[in-house]
């Protein structure tokens, strides 16, 4: 296992959801990455980014490591869930909360 | 270098057949493009799955002369 996919692993494993992207929260550096962090924050939940524009290892490695081309990626409990389209379409139905719940990561106080 | 809507489509139908596909173009600049595609090969697929496999038929052009591909997939509504 390469060094970028080891990085990888530990850090979907070692937090409930994170979101690969590029840029930060506050100041995403694409729309897709900016939608991706308004549903995250819509549903309240918390959790761990990784600015992929700030280490090109983990740029091109979580890539392979999802067999996924393109960034954001969102990781819950460790697995892969889907880019921002996925999310988008996951948020609209509801399908979102429901799997952020029933992994018992969303967060309570409303 | 962007891909014209033809053959985004032309690549899509030529992996996965009986596909229906959708392709709008967003922006009006060939860069930015959003796409639905339908197809009973998907049914059943958990979502990630059937992306891959449109993915895998732009045959690695996504995220790179693609950059922009909103993506929706779909099996055909049953009656």
């Amino acid at each position: 296992m390469s060094d970028a996919n080891e990085r990888i692993e530990q850090t979907v494993k070692a937090n409930d959801v994170v979101l690969f992207m590029k840029g930060s929260p506050l100041f995403p550096q694409c729309g897709f990455s900016s939608r991706a962090i308004a549903i995250l924050d819509h549903l309240g939940v918390s959790y761990e980014s990784v600015d992929v524009l700030q280490d090109q290892e983990i740029r091109h490695g979580i890539k392979e490591y999802s067999d996924w081309p393109t960034i954001p990626q969102l990781y819950v409990k460790g697995e892969f869930v889907g880019g921002s389209d996925i999310m988008m379409e996951m948020y609209e139905a509801g399908e979102l909360k429901q799997l952020l719940e029933q992994k018992g990561v969303v967060a309570t106080a409303e | 270098m962007p891909m014209a809507a033809d053959d985004i489509e032309t690549m899509i139908r030529e992996a996965i057949p009986d596909a229906s596909v959708e392709i709008t173009d967003l922006a009006g600049d060939g860069d930015h493009y959003a796409a639905r595609v339908v197809s009973e090969s998907f049914r059943g697929q958990p979502r990630v799955k059937q992306h891959q496999a449109v993915y895998a038929a732009l045959g690695g052009r996504m995220g790179g002369a693609l950059h922009a591909l909103q993506l929706t997939t779909a099996a055909p509504k049953q009656e």
